[in-house]
């Protein structure tokens, strides 16, 4: 370690961005696009779906046939590097605290691989408190992000109807695609019991949009990033086309140590390890934003410590990981009789679903404050690794071609059982809105450092009765929507007060937000309006960590939508020197 | 590994795995799998990260299973997944190969599968003083019909269905991702495509049709 030193950067930029998906992506296509000199930080490798997608891949490809790893927990073929754990980069709990922290690693984070689904938050979902007294109303509303979402709809491309529902506003969409079979059995099934089914909203081009992107070919493999760019990843979409500009100098290989700061306690830039050499560098910048994710932003700031800020930067409220929260998650799935022995086609679709369900009740009248919407899956799958696993479970149970058969089994029967079975499952996922609390956190582990020597976040995270009552409403549910279309349920039907009717750990959706929030008091909040600290004029953060709250919607079109507000503002606030 | 060098290997990888795949069909002698030296195996042309790069790389210098355990594994494989008018055997399609990778990629499978490969031998000493690969066919029969049927099985059998449980989940899992399976299963895609809504004889057979709304707003 003798010749270890710190490596200045000579330039100084206009802004350093540290994290290169959705939040930090929008920021350097904005700031680079208006001419300003960027520096983006990302702590993984270069990725361009163009090159390195396995798109198109055969299962027999991997030789774990697509299965999972540590390093791709959603399976080998999947377009995002690193997940639940990563070499060398603990965190811990703290009392039974079961949080689930997913980290990508790469140019344009996990939006390689995410489900494209766009949705927009509200005019409600800005204002909760007011509406149940629940959690903080946000300090903007939805008119003030509205022209964002505008402009990104038309900048990005998602598909979508529109509907005129008061809180799924309309948007600029692209034709949907036509449901498949077991959508049209779901939609049929659902509409019966109630529920709404309305074309799904997800940023895949089902028309081009602009020469750089190509129109989606209906794969079905979104999850790997798609080579022609047919779908939203800031990797393609932001940060490859912000490359162009000659404006931004990006560093892979970058994992953030701390923001600096100087006497007055604005931030001066960030230090950073570079993982290739393992040397220690220092870059400077007029204004310093940070979109490193929601729980690694919140770990940034609390680990930058100075005297003018000795709580961490843009601290002084300690709210900084606090208001943790990720959506709920429950989920189910059935087989469905009708749908043995299917004639086979191609009915890949695009990636995900091409039908769900927004929010439908009114929590007024429900015991549980905040509401859920629901993502189907089925069909006829590229078989996988854990293709068909454990049919002895299912094939006792029914006729196959007339015929009654004995559970398990071997050979040419066999055979005929999976052929007979396949395509004919369908699953339902609830995706909720948790409320976020001041004790549901993440903080410095005051013991434990990770391989760079940078201190780890601890968690301490937690449901209450609200997100347990709207777990049980999901299960119920679904079961109705099962029930109606004479399917048996094979995933989730045991599901009760013992697990909390089938919820998922909080962070096992990844869509986590709040660390940071936005507030105008500055004793509660340490982001103003514009996502900008109260403490620190020229530092902003434009990921999920703004979020006061998170609505039952997916937030990644909103981190997209608030970073191009605030990177327009910072734009501005840079033009006018007052930054 | 130099990150350019993946990427060349990447663009050429529709190539250099249709080569595999070849050489996959022209050997079909089953003993040649169990013996092959693991230092021969070729890494994956799909795209990896240096760290997977490198776990894969150990996983193929290791061998797990005995030439003993092989022999075993390929012939339930073939009880389990044999050919018939639609497709060949689990040994055609190389299951044994795959499941000698996975139990070392998924260490939890490992004891499960040794322990019940031995207490299959065990069974079938006891009762035809042989071990289950040299006892006769109807022998073997005999043994698997035992642990293949759960519901139907004796409780003193309930070990053996559980590794006859996870010896059919792997083989399965192997089969139906190769080519042959793929072909078999009757899963086509993964290509360019163009999605016009499902066939309309098939919205027909299910009584099914889409919307007006559905029609007009849908590409």
């Amino acid at each position: 370690m003798g010749d270890l030193q710190i490596k200045k950067q000579p330039k100084n930029y206009d802004a350093v961005i540290v994290g290169s998906g959705a939040g930090g992506g929008m920021a350097a296509y904005v700031l680079a696009n208006a001419g300003l000199k960027v520096c983006l930080l990302e702590a993984g490798p270069m990725f361009d779906p163009k090159k390195d997608s396995n798109q198109l891949k055969n299962p027999w490809e991997s030789p774990r046939r697509g299965a999972s790893t540590k390093f791709r927990p959603f399976g080998d073929f999947d377009g995002c590097y690193w997940g639940w754990e990563i070499d060398g980069e603990p965190y811990t709990q703290k009392g039974d605290s079961k949080w689930e922290w997913w980290r990508a690693r790469m140019l344009g984070g996990r939006t390689n691989h995410w489900g494209r689904i766009s949705l927009r938050f509200g005019p409600k979902d800005f204002k909760r408190k007011s509406i149940d007294g629940l959690g903080d109303d946000w300090p903007i509303g939805y008119e003030d992000i509205k022209p964002y979402y505008d402009e990104i709809d038309k900048l990005l491309g998602v598909f979508g109807t529109n509907e005129g529902l008061e809180n799924d506003p309309d948007g600029f969409f692209l034709p949907p695609p036509k449901p498949r079979l077991h959508e049209l059995f779901i939609k049929k099934a659902a509409t019966s019991v109630g529920v709404p089914v309305i074309p799904s909203r997800l940023s895949i081009l089902t028309k081009q949009i602009n020469k750089e992107r190509g129109q989606c070919f209906y794969c079905s493999q979104c999850g790997r990033s798609c080579k022609v760019y047919g779908d939203f990843s800031s990797s393609s979409c932001l940060v490859i086309p912000a490359l162009k500009t000659g404006n931004v100098d990006l560093v892979t290989n970058a994992m953030a140590r701390e923001v600096l700061t100087n006497k007055e306690g604005l931030a001066t830039g960030i230090s950073y390890v570079n993982k290739d050499d393992m040397q220690e560098y220092q870059v400077t910048g007029r204004t310093v934003i940070l979109a490193a994710s929601t729980c690694e932003t919140a770990r940034l700031l609390l680990n930058s410590k100075s005297q003018r800020h000795p709580n961490g930067l843009a601290n002084s409220s300690n709210v900084v990981g606090k208001y943790l929260h990720d959506s709920t998650g429950a989920d189910m799935a059935g087989i469905v009789p009708d749908l043995f022995d299917r004639k086979r086609y191609n009915e890949d679709g695009v990636g995900g679903m091409h039908v769900y369900s927004p929010w439908w009740l009114d929590n007024k009248k429900l015991d549980f404050p905040r509401g859920y919407h629901i993502e189907y899956g089925g069909g006829f799958g590229m078989p996988m690794y854990g293709f068909n696993w454990g049919i002895e479970r299912l094939n006792g149970q029914f006729k196959v071609k007339g015929k009654q058969k004995e559970a398990g089994g071997y050979g040419a029967s066999l055979k005929e059982d999976y052929r007979y079975f396949f395509g004919a499952h369908v699953g339902m996922a609830g995706r909720g809105e948790a409320i976020a609390r001041e004790d549901s956190y993440c903080e410095i582990d005051p013991g434990v450092v990770d391989k760079y020597g940078i201190p780890v976040l601890r968690f301490h995270t937690n449901y209450t009765d609200y997100e347990i009552k709207q777990a049980k409403h999901m299960m119920e549910t679904f079961s109705e929507i099962l029930h109606s279309m004479k399917a048996v349920i094979t995933f989730g039907a045991e599901n009760g007060p013992h697990n909390n009717y089938g919820l998922h750990n909080p962070g096992n959706i990844i869509h986590e937000a709040g660390t940071v929030r936005m507030g105008n008091d500055p004793k509660k909040a340490p982001l103003n309006k514009w996502c900008q600290a109260h403490d620190c004029k020229n530092l902003f953060c434009v990921d999920g960590s703004p979020f006061v709250s998170q609505a039952d919607k997916n937030i990644t079109w909103t981190i997209l939508a608030l970073s191009m507000r605030t990177s327009y503002h910072i734009v501005d606030e840079l033009k006018k020197q007052n930054i | 590994m130099d990150r350019r060098k993946s990427i060349k290997a990447l663009l050429v990888g529709g190539v250099s795995a249709g080569v595999i795949v070849e050489a996959c069909n022209t050997s079909d002698k089953k003993t040649e799998t169990a013996d092959k030296k693991p230092a021969e195996a070729k890494t994956s042309d799909i795209n990896r990260m240096v760290e997977e790069q490198e776990y894969e790389k150990s996983l193929l210098a290791e061998k797990f299973f005995t030439d003993a355990e092989m022999a075993t594994i390929t012939i339930l494989a073939d009880i389990i997944i044999p050919k018939d008018d639609v497709s060949g055997s689990a040994s055609d399609a190389k299951v044994p190969d795959f499941i000698e990778f996975i139990v070392k990629d998924m260490p939890e499978h490992k004891t499960p599968m040794r322990g019940g490969l031995r207490w299959l031998d065990v069974q079938c000493l006891n009762r035809f003083e042989k071990p289950f690969k040299d006892c006769s066919h109807e022998q073997q029969m005999q043994m698997v019909d035992e642990i293949a049927w759960p519901k139907k099985a004796k409780p003193e059998m309930q070990q053996g269905v559980a590794f006859f449980n996870l010896m059919r989940d792997l083989t399965a899992s192997g089969f139906y991702t190769t080519e042959m399976g793929v072909k078999d299963i009757g899963y086509i895609g993964n290509t360019v495509n163009q999605w016009n809504g499902v066939p309309p004889d098939v919205l027909k057979q299910y009584n099914m049709a889409y919307t007006e709304k559905e029609l007009k707003e849908c590409v």
